[in-house]
């Protein structure tokens, strides 16, 4: 007898195209995403932002409702959404310049006011869609089109880490640090995205995970290549784990 | 008799709340600024009182964007914003009309350049009707000159908004915001339009559907801001409003719009009850711009004298409305940062306009 062992979340298209490189984690990410809204059974009674970056087509693998927001406006529009329709599930999926550089004051307001809408954050250090420039979280002595002798601390500041700052947000409800670096990180990544949008539906304030993510095309590195920086390096400065969580104290 | 149905002495801010309130406003967001801050102090109170949305935003950045994401669920949704503030709008504006948003924003404005002052300033005409965001867009603008417009305007606004999934901005000054007269709040005249075949609810039984400017394909594109412009063109045709007032004999027309044309008003009585063929128009739909209305009065009359509480913004689509229609002297006499004209002053222009124009042509018998 056959048994089914893989199957297309509902909440992606039927019709899915996935816009971003070969290799990339997003792809990983969205799935999990989905799954989680399937699982959640909430995929019928879900608004998603897409962001600009990489992500902004998020409308061609969704299988969901979903509006564009502006550069860094994700969640300001969620804010929109969620406090028009507070029954609706609310997310946002953006990358680290957009979240953490152009959107850090709507992140961190958003946050601070405690918003039920969840926050699932791409961390790949670098501006992938624009062709690989530094940003936010751009590693020191990581070479960029923009930082091309290696990110100096002296000329273009330090990494920002996300986590930690959301962390002492007073209305963030669960805050977490991710890999998909293998089989073990990516369930791990899973529950840890299901927690955050369990911070929204019991009420307890904005979910949040920061997933460390690969960008092979703008790091010229293999998918192997790739994964191993973020075990290494990245996970050295952005150090993996859970940051904050009531949603198990509430459980 | 409720007090809303009752005559009120109003101040022009808490006219435009207590008609968002009573137009069904289900949600607002904002950020203080003077000379507008009574309109979100008001409804910080009454929204969570009705059970509607309030945010308290950090900033005229997240209040737009607020605002988008609101109307993209098919609520009434305001923001209300002055001059410098709703520079900081203008990427959200280009966005919310690109998704074909339906939303309002209330421009109470001030003086500027920069921060100027809290003085009643016109100077945002271009602001608004020319817009600081990117691309091919128009935001739909009506601009009161009374309290009691004030009501009326934010009314015709959310319909308006509604019927044509558009932004619409309600432009007043700082004088219309702050000045206290009698008015009626009333209660929302228009049909409610049913936004559910758009609007984002959770894909429940239903494709899913998707909000967004962004559009690979360019011929896509194209005719996406295409459709816009035509739909500007239906919102010029079916819902323009203006005020005419002795224009049917004029000789010279004044063109004026908001706070200013009251004054303008009582000036061109004066000039009449002086014998002056003078009259006035005061478009009250500032975008789309009523064009062939200007013109054909433009080819009734001997001038046109444009006044203005900035130093000539509205002046350009009057010339732009005239150009090619009629060959006659345009005037203009301003003023920026907010410094009123008294009724004499106008007065002033407008026999020293009619001397140099009119009389040259008729002689003093035109009087």
């Amino acid at each position: 007898m056959e048994q089914l062992v893989y199957k297309k979340p509902d909440s992606i298209r039927d019709d899915f195209k996935i816009t971003f490189c070969p290799g990339c984690d997003h792809g990983v990410a969205v799935r999990l995403v989905a799954e989680v809204l399937d699982e959640l059974g909430v995929r019928e009674n879900t608004i998603g932002i897409a962001s600009v970056g990489c992500s902004v087509f998020s409308y061609d693998f969704f299988n969901i409702d979903i509006v564009e927001a502006a550069h860094g406006r994700s969640l300001a529009v969620a804010t929109g959404v969620k406090r028009s329709k507070p029954d609706k599930v609310v997310f946002t999926y953006q990358g680290d310049g957009d979240l953490a550089s152009i959107g850090i004051a709507e992140t961190i307001h958003a946050m601070t006011r405690g918003e039920k809408v969840t926050a699932i954050c791409i961390n790949n250090t670098t501006y992938g869609m624009t062709g690989g420039q530094a940003g936010p979280t751009t590693l020191i002595g990581q070479v960029t089109t923009t930082t091309t002798k290696g990110r100096n601390p002296e000329l273009s500041g330090f990494p920002l880490k996300i986590s930690e700052i959301l962390k002492e947000v007073d209305g963030t409800a669960y805050v977490a640090r991710v890999t998909l670096d293998s089989p073990q990180a990516i369930m791990n990544a899973k529950r840890c995205i299901k927690k955050a949008f369990e911070a929204q539906l019991k009420g307890l304030g904005t979910g949040f995970v920061e997933i460390l993510a690969t960008c092979p095309t703008n790091w010229k590195m293999t998918p192997q290549e790739a994964h191993a920086r973020v075990r290494g390096e990245m996970s050295e400065v952005f150090k993996p784990g859970v940051y904050k969580d009531k949603v198990s104290e509430v459980i | 008799m409720n007090n809303k149905d009752k005559k009120q002495l109003l101040k022009g801010n808490y006219a435009i709340a207590q008609a968002a309130i009573e137009a069904g406003c289900q949600s607002y967001f904002g950020y203080p600024i003077t000379p507008q801050s009574e309109i979100g102090e008001y409804l910080s109170t009454k929204m969570p009182e009705l059970n509607r949305a309030f945010v308290a935003s950090e900033s005229e950045v997240a209040a737009i964007n607020m605002l988008l994401g609101a109307g993209a669920t098919g609520v009434k949704a305001m923001t209300s914003s002055s001059s410098c503030a709703v520079s900081l709008m203008q990427e959200g504006l280009s966005f919310i009309a690109g998704d074909e948003i339906p939303c309002v924003l209330v421009s109470v404005m001030r003086a500027g350049p920069g921060l100027g002052y809290i003085y009643p300033s016109q100077g945002d005409y271009f602001q608004t009707t020319k817009g600081g965001g990117n691309g091919d867009y128009k935001i739909v603008t009506f601009a009161p000159a009374s309290v009691q417009e004030c009501v009326d305007l934010t009314y015709k606004s959310f319909y308006v908004s509604q019927k044509y999934r558009t932004p619409v901005c309600l432009l007043a000054d700082g004088m219309l915001g702050q000045m206290m007269e009698p008015a009626v709040v009333g209660s929302y005249p228009y049909e409610e339009i049913d936004q559910s075949d758009w609007a984002l609810d959770g894909a429940k039984g239903r494709a899913p559907r998707h909000i967004a400017s962004i559009e690979r394909d360019q011929e896509t594109l194209r005719k996406r801001v295409e459709k816009l412009f035509e739909k500007y063109n239906r919102i010029l045709e079916n819902e323009n409003i203006f005020e005419k007032y002795e224009i049917e004999s004029a000789k010279l027309v004044i063109t004026a719009f908001g706070s200013i044309a009251r004054i303008a008003k009582a000036a061109v009585k004066k000039a009449r009850k002086n014998g002056l063929k003078v009259g006035l128009f005061r478009p009250i739909m500032l975008n789309p711009f009523p064009e062939k209305i200007v013109a054909e009065i433009a080819q009734k009359v001997d001038c046109i004298l444009d006044i203005e509480l900035n130093c000539g913004q509205m002046l350009q689509d009057i010339k732009a409305s005239i150009a090619g229609a009629a060959n006659i002297p345009i005037k203009f006499y301003g003023r920026p940062a907010g410094v009123m004209m008294t009724v004499e002053e106008i007065y002033k222009q407008i026999e020293n306009v009619y001397k140099e124009i009119v009389e040259k042509k008729y002689g003093t018998a035109c009087i």
